[in-house]
């Protein structure tokens, strides 16, 4: 945990806040290691490369074996990072994050690169929409999804202290830092990035931008919308939830990822049994069809328009 | 000996068009992965000018010879020859990573004709053609199935997986072709992980094993069309990443890297 007041202006996608956050941490405990499936570039992991050449692990495009030796890794005693696109990190390794990682529970950090649709026009193969509803089902997993290059450097921080299985799930989506005063980064827990009492939109990941950006829009017409960062999709922050449907209309989530399952699928789930309120999910509804990233976001709605929409969809399912 | 100078001729000319038209539709979208195009375009002339039985406006006949291009990343490569076998007129080209586009940033067989199964992931093409040549095996069908993998692929351990099952299954219908261009996304193959000596591996395996020049089309001819030996054919071919234009063969740069004008330019000049 740290605070911060925010500062920069310029625009960062997060994977420069990742490896000078690990380089800075490798330099100060030799028990971390880097593991990559030829993604030394695609993970920014070059000059790790150089500083630490024992410690970067490439056993080529392999990812079942990558996750199970970043089990073994740990079992040795080190503290393995292991980061490749999160397409492959996590669809190909599924089993081995769930058997060797989880299950067994070994203190592995699995950091998914270019995850949701950075890779655009790369297709479905290379999306990585699905990764939050595949991971989000092993209660033991701490999965984050950054809001901004912050936030990023404190999640690859705090993982590394923690004992236990973490995703980080970063996104490549150039943003600048959010603005909330005196921010302290806490796992597990929603931040309060806007107060609003008419309906709540909770994003994840870089998506926050886009959350506060309709909130905006929704100000100039009257309506107040308070915006939950829930970088931490699991475990999720039940009390700000269950809070924000007591005390707001309705509730919109945004993610840069499936509908099904993912961060909307966990707000749906805790409100429909405990406190049901209309529930608007932005995301992707599946397989997206050729196009680049801006295209897919405007497309799917993804945008401050598109959220600000799916605000009065909700509103109007939504008891006076 | 006329018959074969024709053919050779014509998967050279194809080649040649296939580069550059290849190339052309990286630099407009300022996409795509150029050196896996180049280093397997005269593998995949060969295989549709010279060696397989199609009919490219009845792409589904169940008789049809099957190409899988298991590195699905090579789409200039692919979808270029797909292209000029006919499967679908040249305009469409010009939508390759378009919004809507039936030319994704890899081969999806619900949008386009002739793609046999969805690539991308590496390490998936050969399970699936190995399951296309039982079919044929337990069915008695004639079609042969092709496979194309990189080299920098096979550290995948899906690859030896379906490697065991075709030899096992003596799957004499089944021909795999890996592009031994020596290079992988980051690095080389050996540095990374190494793979050699890969034709020992295929033997352990159970398969018949040649090498070839993956850039001589008469040799890739021989290859590809000699007669079956009981086991699958594995073809280990020697190739170049970005063949055919200089600032490009051998770079690992080139992996994903697109053209600056002036380099199109260059390019454009070279390949002919
Ligand atoms: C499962 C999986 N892991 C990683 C990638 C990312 N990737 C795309 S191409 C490539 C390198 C492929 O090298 P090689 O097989 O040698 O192909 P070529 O040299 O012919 O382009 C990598 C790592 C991928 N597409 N699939
Ligand atoms: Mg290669």
């Amino acid at each position: 945990m740290s605070a911060h007041a925010p500062a920069a202006q310029g625009l960062s996608d997060c994977r420069e806040a990742w490896v000078k956050a690990l380089e800075a941490l490798a330099q100060d405990d030799d028990r971390i290691v880097a593991v990559v499936n030829d993604s030394v570039g695609s993970s920014k992991l070059g000059g790790f490369q150089k500083k630490f050449p024992d410690r970067l692990i490439n056993v080529g495009i392999a990812e079942q074996c990558m996750v199970g030796v970043g089990a073994g890794l740990a079992n040795g005693g080190r503290i393995p990072f292991v980061s490749a696109a999160g397409c492959f990190l996590t669809g190909r390794s599924l089993e081995q994050v769930k058997a060797d990682i989880v299950y067994a529970n070994f203190n592995v950090k699995l950091v998914g690169q270019s995850s949701g649709v950075a890779y655009g026009e790369l297709g479905p193969t290379h999306h990585s929409i699905e990764d939050f509803a595949w991971l989000r089902l092993f209660n033991t997993l701490t999965v984050i999804a950054p809001s901004d290059a912050w936030e990023t450097a404190e999640a690859v921080k705090w993982a590394a202290t923690h004992e236990g299985p973490v995703y980080l799930r970063l996104s490549r989506m150039a943003v600048p830092e959010l603005d909330v005063p005196n921010r302290v980064f806490r796992v597990g827990q929603a931040e309060l990035v806007r107060k609003g009492g008419d309906v709540t939109i909770v994003a994840c990941g870089t998506t926050v931008h886009l959350a506060v950006a309709a909130a905006e829009a929704l100000q100039a017409e009257g309506i107040g919308a308070r915006v939950l960062n829930m970088a931490t999709i699991n475990p999720l922050d039940e009390a700000a939830i269950l809070a924000a449907a007591d005390e707001t209309r309705a509730i919109v989530t945004v993610e840069e990822a499936s509908i099904r399952g993912g961060l909307g699928g966990a707000v749906a789930e805790l409100t429909a049994a405990n406190r049901p309120v209309p529930v608007e999910r932005v995301g992707f509804p599946g397989f997206v069809p050729t196009g680049s990233v801006e295209w897919l976001f405007n497309e799917f709605g993804l945008s401050a328009a598109g959220i600000a929409a799916a605000a009065h969809r909700a509103l109007k399912r939504a008891k006076a | 000996m006329s018959l074969q100078n024709d053919t050779v001729a014509r998967i050279k000319e194809k080649a040649l068009w296939m580069r550059r038209r290849a190339f052309k539709m990286v630099y407009d979208a300022q996409l795509g992965h150029p050196g896996g195009d180049f280093s397997a375009t005269d593998i995949i002339a060969t295989l549709y000018f010279g060696v397989m039985n199609y009919d490219a406006a009845k792409p589904n006949l169940p008789g049809r010879d099957r190409f899988i291009m298991s590195k699905g990343h090579a789409t200039g490569a692919l979808y270029t020859v797909l292209c000029a076998a006919g499967y679908f007129p040249e305009d469409w080209l010009a939508t390759y990573m378009q919004p809507r586009s039936m030319l994704n940033g890899h081969p999806n067989r619900n949008y386009l004709p002739g793609v046999e199964t969805n690539t991308g992931p590496l390490g998936h093409g050969l399970p699936v053609a190995t399951g296309i040549a039982i079919a044929g095996q337990i069915t008695g069908a004639s079609y042969r199935t092709f496979v194309l993998t990189g080299d920098g692929e096979m550290q995948e351990g899906s690859n030896w997986e379906a490697a065991m099952t075709a030899g096992n299954r003596k799957l004499e219908n089944l021909t795999w072709i890996v592009d031994r261009n020596r290079l992988q996304q980051g690095a080389g193959t050996e540095e990374t992980n190494g793979l050699d000596p890969l034709d020992k591996k295929f033997e352990a395996f159970g398969w018949d094993v040649s090498m070839v020049d993956g850039h001589d089309a008469e040799a890739l001819l021989a290859a590809l069309s000699a007669a079956p030996t009981g086991k699958p054919r594995a073809i280990i071919a020697n190739t170049t990443k970005g063949k055919g234009v200089s600032f490009m063969e051998n770079k690992a740069s080139w992996h994903h890297g697109v053209p600056n004008d002036d380099q199109f330019a260059t390019a454009m000049k070279e390949l002919i």
